[in-house]
């Protein structure tokens, strides 16, 4: 198996005094789509701004592509970060800023591209992502799919080796939830490129993914192919994946004892 | 215990205080450090220009007016007291010029552009906007603090020199095309009360100072604003009011300075 692109040893993180994560070990195979899934605020998308080199780890180590992306200056940071891209949680695309412009954004920052050549490659992205035709219109003129779909394209704007996607299936209806689900995998094969997929949408996940980290807690508690996944006998991912009310994850938020508030004596 | 807690809740507030105005500070030389796309790709400071100084001439330049034709009715009130109605044009300008042109323009710049900056960044940020930016590998100060730093310092002057041009015309228009103040002593006295480096340069100055301090708490309040929207609408609030404050206190210290009663 080829080196791992993105690497994370024992990585701890915490804000002023509470731990986040606790001593995750994660790799990342080049070319494989990876889901890390969890209940929200687990520590998911902290994993992510990690590989993204937002935040520092208070101790491991987070390697991307044999570099590791917390020593390195920002210059260094910035080299890394333009083979990166990120798909956010809704899209986060540039509200000023037409939905050509958005996609055309990083080859207008970082290339000496020509205009002519620029507008041939925001075709490219858009018909990638089957939005040929938006080009004119503003992102408060898109639906919340295909607000997505113009943030995916602008994501893979420079072809990067490291796709990063922060809850794309969060808020969608069911056709756009496929199609975005389709376009994950296939722009991930199309590009050869690694992809990690922070989500707790099981169901849509678990028929693209190559492989799955289940997290709670900031720790990692499963892991393994869709297969192993569905399979397991752990009772937290049998909750999580079947939906489940009850189980290790309690229907009721932890507080005093109900029936003594009442007064009730059982 | 009262005494303790009580102490510690000031200790915590000067703490916290010093701690935002060493923040603020690293963030403004941070715009500056990296101000050179604002100027390599004049055309987004531009874009700015138009937001911030276009946008805000129309309430500018009614402003201006109004604000000279009071000062046309209210000057020539008290200069009749004193038959020396023909002082009337070097009131109004010298008014305009030292004072009100670069501090009135500055709140209306403050409460106008100010306000929409601090919301824009600060919704910016709400939406990722920022964090994607930085995670494309741009620097979000260099490409949207910047240009908008920039553009108001580059735009304050400008406006408060429009604002004084109109003002004295509403001045004109009130004391001598209204009342009938002589049109030639009119400008004439204006044209010898007014001295360009001790009146003109000044009030430039006044406004330059007062851009920059604008758009800076503008700018430093919106990227500093909570991602929520209790966070923007507190951090638009503290812009226009503590701009407001600052040009005023400003306003006397550069006075103090400029103006001896030479």
């Amino acid at each position: 198996m080829s080196a791992p692109l993105v690497e994370l040893r024992d990585v701890n993180f915490a804000y002023d005094s509470r731990p986040i994560l606790k001593g995750i070990n994660m790799s990342f195979p080049k070319g494989k789509l990876i889901a890390i899934m969890g209940l929200s605020g687990c520590g998911k998308t902290t994993i992510l701004r990690h590989i993204g080199g937002v935040l520092k780890p208070t101790k491991g180590q987070v390697t991307v592509d044999g570099q590791v992306i917390h020593e390195l200056d920002q210059q260094g940071l910035y080299e890394m970060r333009r083979k990166m891209g990120m798909l956010f949680q809704f899209g986060a695309l540039f509200t000023d800023m037409t939905v050509f412009d958005n996609v055309a954004f990083q080859m207008r920052e970082h290339t000496d591209l020509p205009e002519e050549i620029i507008r041939d490659l925001v075709m490219m992205k858009l018909h990638a992502v089957g939005l040929y035709g938006t080009q004119d219109l503003m992102p408060s003129e898109l639906s919340g799919g295909m607000a997505r779909r113009v943030a995916l394209a602008r994501t893979i704007a420079l072809d990067p080796m490291l796709i990063m996607y922060d809850e794309p299936f969060a808020g969608l209806d069911p056709i756009s939830l496929t199609v975005v689900g389709e376009l994950i995998r296939k722009l991930n094969d199309a590009l050869g490129a690694t992809s990690i997929v922070v989500t707790h949408d099981v169901q849509e996940s678990l028929k693209i993914v190559d492989y799955v980290y289940f997290v709670s807690d900031g720790a990692i508690i499963a892991e393994g192919t869709a297969d192993d996944i569905r399979a397991s006998g752990e009772a937290f991912v049998k909750q999580f994946v079947h939906g489940e009310m009850d189980g290790p994850i309690p229907f009721q938020y932890p507080g005093r004892d109900y029936n003594q508030d009442l007064g009730v004596h059982l | 215990m009262a005494i303790v807690s009580s102490l510690r809740s000031i200790g915590r507030r000067v703490v916290n205080g010093v701690w935002r105005l060493g923040y603020a500070t690293r963030f403004f030389l941070m715009t500056l450090f990296y101000s050179g796309m604002s100027f390599r790709r004049f055309r987004l400071t531009a874009r700015e220009i138009f937001f911030s100084g276009v946008m805000s001439l129309i309430i500018i330049l009614v402003s201006g007016m109004f604000v000279g034709m009071v000062l046309g009715l209210q000057g020539y009130e008290t200069l009749k007291r004193y038959g020396s109605e023909s002082a009337l044009g070097s009131l109004v300008a010298l008014s305009l010029v030292r004072e009100l042109g670069p501090v009135l323009a500055a709140l209306l710049f403050a409460s106008r552009a100010g306000s929409a900056m601090t919301a824009e960044i600060g919704l910016m940020k709400a939406t990722e906007q920022i964090s994607a930016m930085e995670l494309m590998a741009v620097n979000p100060i260099a490409r949207v603090v910047a240009p908008r730093f920039w553009a108001g310092v580059i735009s304050m002057p400008l406006l408060a020199a429009l604002f004084s041009a109109m003002g004295v015309f509403g001045g004109y228009v009130v004391g001598v095309v209204n009342i009938g103040v002589d049109e030639g002593s009119f400008w004439s006295q204006m044209q010898a009360a007014v001295d360009f480096r001790y009146d003109i340069v000044n009030g430039v100055i006044k406004s330059v100072v007062f851009g920059l301090v604008v758009t800076a708490i503008a700018l430093f309040e919106g990227y500093d604003a909570p991602p929520t929207a209790e966070g923007v609408s507190g951090a638009t609030t503290r812009t226009v009011v503590q701009s407001s404050l600052a040009i005023l206190m400003l306003d006397f210290i550069l006075t103090a300075l400029m103006f001896r009663g030479a």
